[in-house]
């Protein structure tokens, strides 16, 4: 059963047709956990902001819930749950009056659905009384959710809801991700953070509006042709720039502390050799286990 | 229902807890309806006058002291020659040099006629004209003492001479603040009411809230009906506010009926929010929105017959007149405030505006989009 289908979806921007969305197809399974995983002005906005009706697409279609976006924008919006990319609630309401309304607005009560919020709500439910505006970002966030969640919606969608936030309320925020996917609510997320993909059930590698890969995280990281090398010496800007010139390389980059590497042949100890004989100093290489990034970077290519 | 209930409670809250606003939308009324009539007086006083008396004579001396009494003017210089009165109007001290010739009483006594030399600077018009016109009739005034005086009128003048008495209708002692007040409190309505729904749908726009209000169900009416009705309120109270300081502090009771007066208001603040609310379709930031009311307010005040006559205006300015609803508001304040107009008298007023409600209210609904 799918919950989201897009089809060769498209959006162009202003006189000059700039495209942000070009020919995006996808689908979404209900209960999903599904991520559009890309760089800032990929697209990942344009493409929320036309599944909750608040944009209108140049071309393709698309439905949520078997509704189109288009023609059945109301019942999307009263079945949908979206928080946006920039906070925005009203910041001179309380985090209760904020909930209340949202409640209220969607013809509904907090008592009503209190347990879809409930483990998030109990960790911010001490400053009820504050008004949006002051809170932390990590605390703002909560709230966001919250008001998000609270008709019940069958469809989420959270536009960079990690952007900002700090690390460990990154992970908290994944954490209530993976409990909101036990009550069978279909989750759309857009993040610009690779390592956050591999949480995503599925994922859709996007960039300059078109996507590259649509499949699980493992699939996609096994998918990657091939060896991965991790090159490490003292002098990292040398090393790069070494790699670069090197005769049988393929791509390199910087990737931490080491410079990730794939060769034409599976020769390491010419390589090593050959990087030794440059001057480098400390020269180690190794294999190195694929991640989505490198994924990312290799399907740019 | 339940919807539009609930918005209305979350305007007002988020309108009462902000102190300063509050503060502006009701003290600023106040403060300006006490001081803008005290200060933007159009009756010219301290006119400063040089006197170049060659004289010096009983006469003399008796119209100098009339003209200040007049309490016009103030006598700034008591100067010996003209030269140095006019060194006077050049520096800016003075607006008016009177000079008094030689032997004024004396040929004014056995010859029967004097000529006296008034100088206007001309640079303020409007206290040149008035202060050349006052001064003239305080002149004339002092010789009509002096003829009776010195000749015993005849019972019958010899020659028909018309004698103008004019009655001031409405504002019998053209009191400047009677025409003033209820024009500035018409501008106050409107302002209250304009900005803060133009500024407040913008600054929805701005934080962001509203794309989270438009991927609720709510329906566009219900969200534009929860912005207007507190804004309708608060003008509202704006107003009768105005009308209680226009009471006790300058004493105007309205000569037509209160009812009148607030079934118009009524129908204009619907005009009025409907075209902050258009601007406000318009504009993405306060700062956009401000200068666009802030433009608009500018002609409407000084289109809309508060400090100037339309009737003086040239004809594409009347034509520009026709479309600015202050001006009906203003003429209504003062047909009701002042002459007692009736409904029906105000009825041709209140159809053009409720017209313009109509118009414009619905463009902002047209023009106010959930998705683009």
């Amino acid at each position: 059963m799918e919950a989201v289908v897009v089809k060769n979806l498209t959006k162009t921007y202003g006189k000059e047709k700039t495209v942000a969305v070009d020919d995006v197809s996808f689908s979404v399974n209900k209960g999903e956990l599904f991520g559009l995983i890309g760089p800032d002005g990929a697209g990942k906005s344009s493409i929320f902001r036309m599944l909750t009706t608040l944009l209108l697409p140049d071309g393709g279609s698309a439905s949520v819930d078997g509704h189109d976006i288009v023609r059945d924008f109301r019942q999307i919006r009263s079945s949908v749950g979206y928080m946006p990319g920039k906070f925005s609630l009203y910041q001179d309401l309380t985090i209760e009056e904020n909930l209340h309304f949202f409640a209220t607005v969607f013809g509904t009560t907090i008592e009503e659905n209190y347990h879809l919020i409930q483990d998030i709500y109990v960790q911010i439910e001490p400053f009820k009384n504050r008004r949006a505006g002051k809170l932390s970002g990590g605390m703002k966030q909560k709230l966001a959710l919250c008001c998000a969640l609270i008709h019940k919606p069958t469809t989420l969608f959270l536009d960079e809801p990690t952007t900002g936030v700090d690390p460990v309320s990154r992970k908290e925020f994944w954490e209530m991700l993976k409990r909101l996917k036990e009550q069978h609510i279909t989750i759309l997320v857009s993040t610009p953070y690779m390592d956050e993909a591999s949480l995503c059930d599925r994922i859709a590698l996007i960039q300059g509006g078109k996507i590259l890969s649509i499949d699980t995280p493992q699939n996609i990281v096994n998918a990657y042709p091939d060896r991965l090398l991790a090159v490490r010496a003292h002098e990292m800007y040398r090393l790069l720039k070494a790699l670069e010139s090197y005769p049988a390389i393929l791509s390199s980059y910087a990737f931490g502390e080491y410079a990730h590497a794939t060769l034409a042949d599976t020769d390491t100890e010419a390589l090593q050799a050959y990087l030794r004989g440059q001057g480098l100093t400390g020269v180690e290489v190794k294999d190195a286990d694929v991640t989505i990034e490198d994924s990312f970077i290799k399907l740019l290519h | 229902m339940r919807t539009l209930r609930f918005l209305l409670r979350k305007e007002f809250r988020q309108i009462f807890r902000d102190k300063s606003i509050v503060a502006l939308i009701f003290f600023m009324p106040m403060v300006q309806l006490i001081l803008m009539p005290l200060a933007a007086d159009y009756e010219v006083r301290n006119i400063n006058l040089s006197v170049v008396d060659h004289d010096k004579s009983p006469y003399s001396q008796k119209l100098i002291s009339k003209i200040v009494a007049s309490g016009y003017f103030r006598l700034t210089s008591y100067n010996g020659s003209f030269k140095e009165a006019f060194g006077l109007i050049e520096s800016d001290e003075a607006d008016l040099i009177l000079e008094i010739p030689h032997d004024f009483e004396r040929n004014l006594i056995r010859e029967d006629h004097e000529k006296l030399f008034v100088a206007v600077n001309a640079i303020n018009g409007t206290k040149a004209s008035l202060g050349g016109s006052y001064l003239g009739s305080i002149i004339g005034d002092f010789n009509a003492d002096i003829r009776m005086q010195l000749v015993t009128p005849p019972r019958f003048s010899q020659f028909p001479v018309i004698d103008v008495v004019a009655s001031n209708w409405f504002n019998p002692v053209l009191n400047y603040k009677v025409f003033i007040v209820p024009g500035i409190l018409a501008i106050l309505v409107t302002m209250v009411g304009g900005f803060l729904t133009a500024l407040n749908i913008v600054r929805e726009k701005e934080i962001g809230t509203i794309e989270q209000i438009n991927v609720t169900p709510i329906k566009k009416h219900i969200f534009i009906l929860g912005k207007l009705i507190p804004f309708w309120v608060l003008a509202n109270v704006v107003f009768t506010i105005g009308l209680l300081v226009a009471r006790f502090v300058y004493g105007i009771v309205p000569e037509g009926s209160l009812l009148t007066l607030y079934a118009f208001i009524s129908v204009y603040l619907l005009a009025v929010l409907g075209f902050g609310l258009l601007v406000s379709t318009f504009c993405d930031t306060q700062q956009q929105a401000m200068f666009i009311m802030f433009f608009f307010m500018m002609l409407f005040i000084l289109l809309g017959g508060l400090f100037t006559s339309i009737d003086s205006m040239p004809d594409w300015a009347k034509m520009i007149t026709r479309v600015n609803p202050v001006r009906y508001m203003i003429e209504v304040m003062r047909m009701v405030i002042l002459k007692g107009s009736s409904f029906a008298d105000v009825l041709p007023h209140l159809g053009i505006v409720a017209a313009m409600a109509a118009v414009l209210n619905g463009w902002a609904i047209l023009n106010y989009k959930k998705t683009n």
